[in-house]
């Protein structure tokens, strides 16, 4: 480890910084989102503050900015460190950064105009769509370039996982993206029908599988066998749920097509490869939890490593219900309903906000010159932890009672065979979940501004960034 | 689809199980338990550990259960599966068994005229169940309307008030056909045809205005809304001289829909409800009327 170049963690604390303030701008426009469900009135007839214009703003802010600047921030900091190399470029990591914030900042102004495709996950239009291609790639090639120009013999495990996620990300927008544009900020999908639904499922549901798994494996594969200090759990494992979890993703999406217009063997291939996806997924979560064998007693005083396993937890968990929500006769009862926002939930909520949020009580004191552990406040940090855990479990009960009942009382039918409730009916029951999901939101909001307290803090008392001392204090501080 | 988009389906589908099967086995033991693979990646070291048994048995039976449901269920390309099993297929079995089981129910009021059948408690509380999962998406669940979806418990009947109409509008559907009348008339026209129109309900309004706009009104209008505005159910033309306005009662709104035209739709329920129910749910809507006029 000693022929180091001077690694670029510029580039790394931008996306820190940034992984925090948009995740608190996209979490604000769901606590948003949520109130206005409550309460209609909170739409305040405007459609610039209307739910179907927020909604995607939230989702875009969460995913693409909040989980794009972690993903970027992170792997962009374990390439350097696992490869033992220089970022390929500097000037093409800037471009990479600000060209991020950009798309972002695009997404923040277009969308609460009104200016979109309709897809979800995709709602961008095409001038910021083809933007968001051109910067991708040029992360792909950067991290890609990266890897290319290794010192080390192997490719370590988070690599193949953030760069399966790079792969398939440019591969997944720039397909289902494709579109004829009629005016600078209006196109047209050039899929139509049930395989303009197919193609955007395939899309959205390997933007789970890919952006939110994948790439969130990838920083779980470094931060938690380096918060535990502890060896990564099996190798062998690595491999095969890496291969399984990548090669079976992509045949996911039609479950999210049950009982429409997609042919009856396209769902069944779907449904069936979902519930194969069940071990291999779990194989990330054995692999985390397992590296902690020898190290358990960490977790009574470390509250980033509980973030980190109670992520995992999330993630198993998560991983368990959807594969029983591909179920045809589950979907059934399922599909349309809060269940299904629920679920995504955990997903969001406890696997992808809390690993991030660990890999960054790690990382921010490192990067600003600090050891590992020394950010300002632990307390705040557990307090934080608490908060996260409960603000999550609020939402996701909430939403399984809203969605079980409005499943049940949608199919509840009379004795002529009628149905017994209205839909209208459905949403009034549903007001007491939609009041626990606003307060388990909100909960989870404010665990996001302590963490930006915590964080300012930390960066404040910082007297130098990682990287300004000579390299053996560097290596010896990580 | 063609046998070889079927036949790519097939392969594709069983050699990626298959592979996902072998990656599994080849790895499935170790030889180093316990020990590490010598790799050290900024200072993270991996362990040879063989794979979890749990685990891998659990992946074999998520593969196992694929192959037989791929069997018994339509999947590989023009497979049918060995249970012949189709979503269609299903759908028409359920609905035969439906109305095997409930078409009786609602077949027996058939004979009964609207009129007795909206005093029937019974029949009404189909009727009400029916309106709310149908209906009360455009009528409201009070069946009092809202913007551009008529009140169904005032005195106005755009289509026709009789039982015929109303089973007739419930059935096929309706659409309203108010062409825009802007090209023809001019902006002055329209303000002209506008004033004329709320003359008709007492309005106050520019004399000199009406007066110009009841000729426009006679030769552009009277067609379908009669020579005194009063409509005329059978084109669909609303009565203009009452206070009940489907799409608004001030100025502009009036003056908008003469310029642009209006095309309300009323979504026919022949097939998805059928005419038992749809006279059940017309005798509730002709309860709904006799409520309110008491």
């Amino acid at each position: 480890m000693t022929h180091n170049p001077e690694y670029n963690y510029k580039v790394v604390r931008q996306f820190a910084v940034m992984t925090v303030v948009w995740g608190i701008v996209g979490m604000l426009v769901g606590v948003i989102i949520a109130a206005q469900l409550t309460f209609p009135i909170l739409n305040f007839d405007s459609p610039y503050f209307h739910f179907g214009r927020l909604r995607p703003l939230h989702t875009n802010a969460v995913i693409f900015a909040f989980g794009g600047c972690a993903l970027m921030g992170t792997s962009l900091f374990i390439v350097q460190r696992t490869c033992q190399t220089k970022l390929l470029s500097d000037k093409l990591a800037a471009f990479v950064f600000w060209g991020w914030q950009a798309v972002i900042l695009s997404a923040v102004i277009t969308l609460p105009l009104g200016y979109t495709t309709s897809k979800e996950y995709a709602e961008l239009e095409w001038p910021i769509d083809i933007l968001l291609a051109v910067v991708w790639i040029a992360y792909a090639i950067l991290y890609l370039g990266t890897i290319v120009k290794r010192k080390t013999e192997h490719i370590y495990v988070a690599n193949w996982f953030f760069s399966a996620f790079i792969i398939a990300v440019a591969m997944l927008h720039i397909v289902n993206s494709l579109a004829v544009p009629v005016t600078f900020m209006k196109s047209y999908s050039i899929y139509a029908g049930t395989v303009d639904a197919l193609v955007q499922w395939w899309y959205g549901h390997n933007a789970v599988g890919f952006y939110l798994t994948a790439g969130f494996l990838g920083m779980m594969y470094y931060f938690v066998p380096k918060q535990a200090e502890r060896p990564v759990y099996s190798y062998r494992l690595s491999v095969v749920h890496f291969w399984a979890l990548i090669a079976i993703y992509v045949w996911a999406g039609p479950h999210h097509l049950h009982y429409t217009a997609l042919p009856d063997w396209a769902q069944s291939v779907g449904m069936v490869m979902s519930l194969v996806l069940l071990a291999p997924s779990w194989g990330g979560m054995i692999n985390g939890i397992m590296t902690l064998s020898g190290a358990w007693d960490k977790l009574r005083t470390d509250p980033v490593l509980k973030f980190l396993v109670v992520s995992l937890s999330f993630y198993g968990m998560s991983t368990f219900e959807g594969p029983m929500l591909a179920i045809k006769s589950v979907n059934a009862l399922s599909h349309y309903t809060d269940w299904t926002i629920g679920h995504v939930h955990s997903g969001a909520l406890g696997w992808v906000a809390m690993i991030s949020i660990g890999a960054m009580y790690h990382l921010i004191p490192v990067l600003w010159g600090k050891k590992q552990g020394e950010m300002y406040s632990i307390k705040l940090i557990d307090l934080h932890f608490w908060l996260a855990t409960i603000g999550t479990v609020l939402y996701i009960a909430s939403m399984w009672v809203n969605g079980l009942m409005q499943g049940l009382m949608w199919r509840a039918i009379n004795d002529d065979g009628t149905l017994t409730y209205s839909f209208a009916e459905s949403v009034e029951a549903s007001f007491p979940g939609y009041v626990v999901r606003l307060i388990g939101g909100t909960i989870f909001f404010i665990g996001m501004l302590l963490m930006a307290y915590n964080v300012w803090k930390t960066i404040a008392t910082a007297d130098h960034v990682l990287g300004d001392e000579p390299l053996d204090k560097q290596e010896a501080s990580v | 689809m063609s046998d070889g988009v079927s036949l790519f389906v097939i392969i594709g589908t069983l050699g990626s199980l298959l592979f996902f099967f072998l990656v599994l086995r080849l790895n499935k033991t170790s030889g180093n338990v316990g020990k590490t693979t010598g790799h050290i990646y900024d200072g993270i070291e991996e362990y040879d550990n063989p794979l979890p048994s749990w685990w891998y048995w659990m992946y074999v039976l998520t593969i196992v259960f694929a192959l037989g449901y791929l069997a018994y269920y339509p999947g590989l390309g023009n497979w049918k599966g060995l249970g012949a099993w189709s979503s269609t297929g299903q759908l028409v079995a359920d609905q035969e068994k439906a109305d095997a089981k409930y078409g009786p129910l609602f077949a027996k009021y058939q004979s009964v005229s609207l009129a007795d059948l909206s005093k029937d408690p019974a029949a009404n509380k189909m009727g009400r169940r029916i309106f709310a999962n149908n209906c009360t998406v455009c009528h409201g669940a009070t069946a009092e309307g809202s913007f551009g979806f008529p009140d169904l418990t005032d005195s106005e009947w755009i289509w026709g008030g009789d039982d015929a109409a109303i089973k007739a509008s419930i059935m096929g559907g309706r659409n309203a056909a108010m062409p825009p009348l802007g090209l023809i008339l001019g902006e002055s026209g329209v303000s002209e045809v506008s004033e004329y129109v709320l003359s008709l309900s007492g309005r106050e309004v520019n004399e000199a205005l009406v007066k110009k706009g009841a000729v426009h009104f006679q030769m552009y209008c009277s067609a379908c809304h009669g020579t005194e505005g009063k409509g005329q159910a059978v084109f669909g033309a609303p009565d203009l001289s009452n206070e009940i306005w489907l799409y608004g009662d001030s100025r502009n709104q009036i003056q908008h829909i003469i310029a642009n035209g209006r095309n309300g739709q009323m979504p026919r329920f022949e097939q998805t409800l059928g005419k038992d129910k749809v006279h059940i749910v017309a005798a509730y809507v002709r309860s709904l009327r006799e409520k309110s006029a008491k």
